[in-house]
């Protein structure tokens, strides 16, 4: 029957047209144009004023940008090269780069140390944000603490030696009385730990050579970015075990333990970092045996992992608080007690909840390790607002620096913030 | 009978404190009470015997001492001689105005740009994000000290302005803008309470009118909409309003006798007399905690905005509504209720991160008794204490605003 149409007419076309190319306004970049920059009227209005904006902001900084001195010895040297035209004077960077990094009192010598451990801190951090990598790696990560410390503070290596032991002495314990009740493998290897870590404070000193390997540095000598990426590295590690400990202790339903609990994170979050880092500065000092000094560095720790595991803790809470109760109802079925339920059954899940929480707390943290400026410790902006603005050379110069201080933190956290991203993307295995 | 897991009566061991779950939760609850008592008990001993040991006691003595510093931003009176309680007040409103300030143009800001973030035009959002990303990855005590950084080493001095023939000129000819910070005129009363030197009881006054108003709009408002309901009608309501809004307050400033004192470039050789000085650490703090905290709010609002789901909005227009209509009827009340807890939060690091104030030194609560009365009397534990009971208190009333507006938005469900 369909033949007869076919023989009933001249011709034909039985093959389909190759496709014609879109009318040339309605395809290619004026298309994409007209639909995203010049839809309507006052769209093309808000372009044009977002054109002229950037235009404004590149006028003026690009030439300034782009003619900076990279090598000049002081402030007016530099005016000197430049002769009047604009031109950043990137110089202070080159020249006070050592200080900016690790601040001023830091033996120049001994540089590589910090830098190494920065180094490590990569191959120590590369197993726990990427689960793809092999396992082994690990161990670089557990050993990292111990040999950062000794490389940055350096002194005997029997410190972090004798700590590693208390470690592992404790990990031992822990191994051995686990299966009879997580709470005994806990507090037993806590307590091993505690006495490996006495015992060695009577030996360390008398084992400690009289020149040590590594020269060692005083912490109130350490300064510049190191001492943000100290503080916040510490804290961010030590406040996530705290926090999770304070998540489970406010949803327990022992009153006193809940309560202490709550009273801890609603305190904390009430109060600004910085009169917590007063705390460390000038009050922390009397909660101390008498005869004791605790340097301000560890002072400062111990507040902002306080400061930042009351903030965790409240991330955590909101991820248990997600997860359906019948995985709760379900781990109590299977005859699993409180501490094999919280392990294999809750925290992975509700922690996976709380990744994002987590991260935008641990930028948060890195960001607000700049506060100790405050108190007077000479981190990267301590150092850019006193030694160098305040130094004959330098003095008079801001953008230069405070542009630096903008990258170095803006690399960071973004960077964080795009992992957090791309973690979530992997972790995502429902609604596939 | 007796099923085997009841328990066995008569007899009690020791081991049943750990493994019988009726004792389990008194015997952990105990251990904690004992050890929490032993470490308060450490503390405490340890204060004492280091106060003890630097002949120091914990008064509060201090507190009606002079102070015997001065301020130079204040809204309430005091001099050097004031007490230090007096110091610690002007310290608490300082907090409070930056903070009211920047939770206002925080969230004008972050309104804005998180809008624009989902505009159609490309370049606004990719400029919008770009603002958002920059001004969170950066911490907040960067820019307090940029923006500081611009008013004082950028602007000009006051001396530009004075004299007869001045190297510039002011904005409109009344707002100067130096680096000391900006001149604005300075209202004042010239037969109000208090006389010549005025009196807080006239601000109070045009406070309370306008409290007066926004009831009586209110009013309104509840009148037409009960008149839509009976007639269909709804009777306009802008003009009564505006009038409502504009009448009493003049009256009342007219009583008064409102006029300006402007900043005068004539009567002193040195600097500007007159107006009103906001100065550049204010200046500086306000920005700085608005651009940074509206990059948050833009987060939120976006994410508020985009939790609604498509679909009401395609209901909406099956219904027949234009386009704003459905923005201000449908997607603005649901999205308000995702947008508002966290952006009370965001008020709440706004009052937090203004004690950064002490980095370019406004006189906040943290400068004044934090910082100068702390470093002077040398009562470090007083003073920290003092401080962290004022912000407990502003972020325990800001937690109790929250929930009652959490428990009145919350979904009526059946």
């Amino acid at each position: 029957m369909s033949d007869t149409h076919a023989h009933s007419v001249a011709f034909v076309r039985t093959e389909t047209l190759p496709q014609a190319a879109a009318p040339s306004n309605a395809a290619g970049p004026t298309k994409w144009m007209r639909d995203n920059l010049f839809a309507t009227p006052a769209n093309g209005l808000l372009t044009i004023a977002a054109i002229y904006l950037i235009y404004l902001v590149l006028a003026s900084t690009l030439p300034w940008m782009l003619n900076g001195v990279w090598n000049a010895g002081s402030l007016a040297e530099c005016r000197e090269i430049l002769q009047g035209t604009s031109g950043a004077c990137f110089a202070v960077l080159t020249e006070r780069w050592p200080q900016l990094m690790f601040g001023f009192k830091y033996p120049a010598s001994e540089y590589w140390r910090p830098t190494l451990a920065f180094v490590l801190m990569f191959v120590a951090l590369a197993p726990v944000l990427f689960f793809d990598l092999p396992r082994k790696l690990l161990i670089v990560t557990a050993l990292f603490p111990f040999v950062a410390f000794w490389l940055i503070w350096g002194g005997t290596v029997w410190t972090p030696i004798f700590a590693l032991l208390g470690v592992i002495v404790g990990y031992l314990v822990y191994d051995r009385f686990v299966a009879q009740s997580f709470a005994a493998g806990f507090f037993g290897g806590i307590a091993a730990a505690i006495v490996v870590w006495t015992i060695s404070g009577y030996i360390v000193p008398a084992l400690a050579p009289e020149q040590p390997w590594l020269e060692a540095v005083p912490s109130r000598d350490m300064g510049g970015y190191m001492l943000n990426m100290m503080l916040g590295i510490t804290c961010v590690s030590l406040s996530i075990p705290l926090g999770i400990i304070l998540a489970l202790g406010r949803q327990s339903s022992m009153p006193l333990i809940k309560w202490i609990c709550v009273i801890f994170i609603e305190f904390i979050r009430g109060v600004p970092l910085i009169t917590l880092l007063f705390v460390a500065s000038v009050m922390l000092a009397y909660f101390f045996p008498p005869d004791q000094t605790v340097d301000l560095f560890l002072r400062v720790v111990i507040m902002i992992t306080m400061f930042s595991a009351a903030y965790i803790a409240e991330v955590i809470r909101g991820g248990l608080a997600a997860l359906p109760k019948g995985q709760y109802e379900a781990a109590d079925s299977l005859g699993l007690d409180y501490a094999q339920a919280m392990r294999l059954i809750i925290l992975p899940q509700a922690l996976k909840i709380s990744i994002p929480g987590i991260v935008n707390i641990a930028v948060g943290l890195f960001k607000d390790t700049t506060l100790v400026s405050v108190i007077s410790m000479f981190d990267i902006i301590g150092m850019i607002r006193g030694p160098i603005l305040a130094s004959q050379d330098w003095n008079g110069l801001y953008w230069e620096l405070f542009l630096f201080a903008c990258l170095v933190f803006f690399v960071v956290c973004y960077g964080i913030s795009q992992y957090s991203q791309w973690l979530e993307r992997r972790l995502a295995t429902d609604h596939r | 009978m007796s099923t085997t897991t009841d328990p066995q009566g008569g007899t009690f061991r020791l081991s049943m404190l750990m493994n019988d779950s009726r004792y389990r939760s008194l015997t952990l609850q105990a251990i904690a009470a004992i050890l929490l008592a032993i470490s308060i008990g450490y503390i405490i001993s340890n204060l004492l015997a280091n106060l003890a040991e630097q002949d120091l006691n914990i008064s509060f003595g201090f507190l009606a001492t002079p102070a015997g510093y001065d301020i130079n931003q204040t809204l309430i009176e005091y001099t050097s001689q004031s007490s230090n309680t007096r110091a610690a007040f002007v310290g608490i409103i300082n907090t409070l105005l930056v903070a009211i300030l920047a939770c206002i143009t925080a969230t004008v800001l972050g309104v804005i740009a998180g809008v624009l973030r989902l505009s159609n035009n490309w370049l606004v959002r990719k400029l919008m994000s770009f603002y958002v990303e920059i001004f969170r990855n950066i911490p907040v005590l960067i820019w307090i000290i940029i923006i500081f950084t611009i008013v004082t080493a950028v602007m000009p001095s006051a001396k530009s302005y004075l004299g007869e023939d001045p190297e510039r000129g002011m904005l409109g000819g009344i707002i100067a803008f130096t680096n000391r910070g900006v001149y604005v005129p300075a209202p004042f009363f010239t037969n109000g309470f208090g006389g010549e030197e005025g009196s807080i009881a006239n601000w109070l006054l045009v406070i309370v009118v306008l409290f007066g108003s926004l009831f009586a709009t209110r009013a309104m408002t509840a009148r037409a909409n009960k008149i839509q309901e009976d007639t269909g009608i709804r009777p306009g309501t802008l003009w009564t309003n505006l009038a409502i809004w504009l009448v009493p307050v003049a009256v009342v400033l007219f009583i008064l006798g409102l006029s300006w004192d402007f900043p005068d470039p004539l009567a002193n050789r040195f600097n500007l007399r007159g107006g009103l000085q906001i100065g550049a650490p204010l200046i500086a703090l306000w920005l700085a905690l608005s651009v940074y905290t509206g990059a948050f709010i833009a987060e939120n609002v976006r994410a508020g905005i985009q939790a609604v789901s498509k679909g009401q909005t395609e209901a909406a227009s099956a219904l027949g509504l234009r386009p704003r209509r459905t923005m201000s009827l449908v997607i603005l009340p649901q999205a308000l209720r995702v947008i508002i807890p966290p952006l009370i939060s965001q008020y709440l690091n706004i009052t937090k991160n203004s004690s950064l104030a002490i980095a370019v030194g406004y006189a906040d609560i943290t400068a004044t008794l934090g910082g100068i009365t702390l470093n002077q009397t040398g009562r470090a534990i007083e003073c920290v204490l003092l401080l962290m009971l004022f912000y407990l208190t502003i972020s325990l009333l800001i937690s109790a605003v929250m929930n009652v507006y959490n428990s009145s938005m919350k979904l009526k469900e059946r």
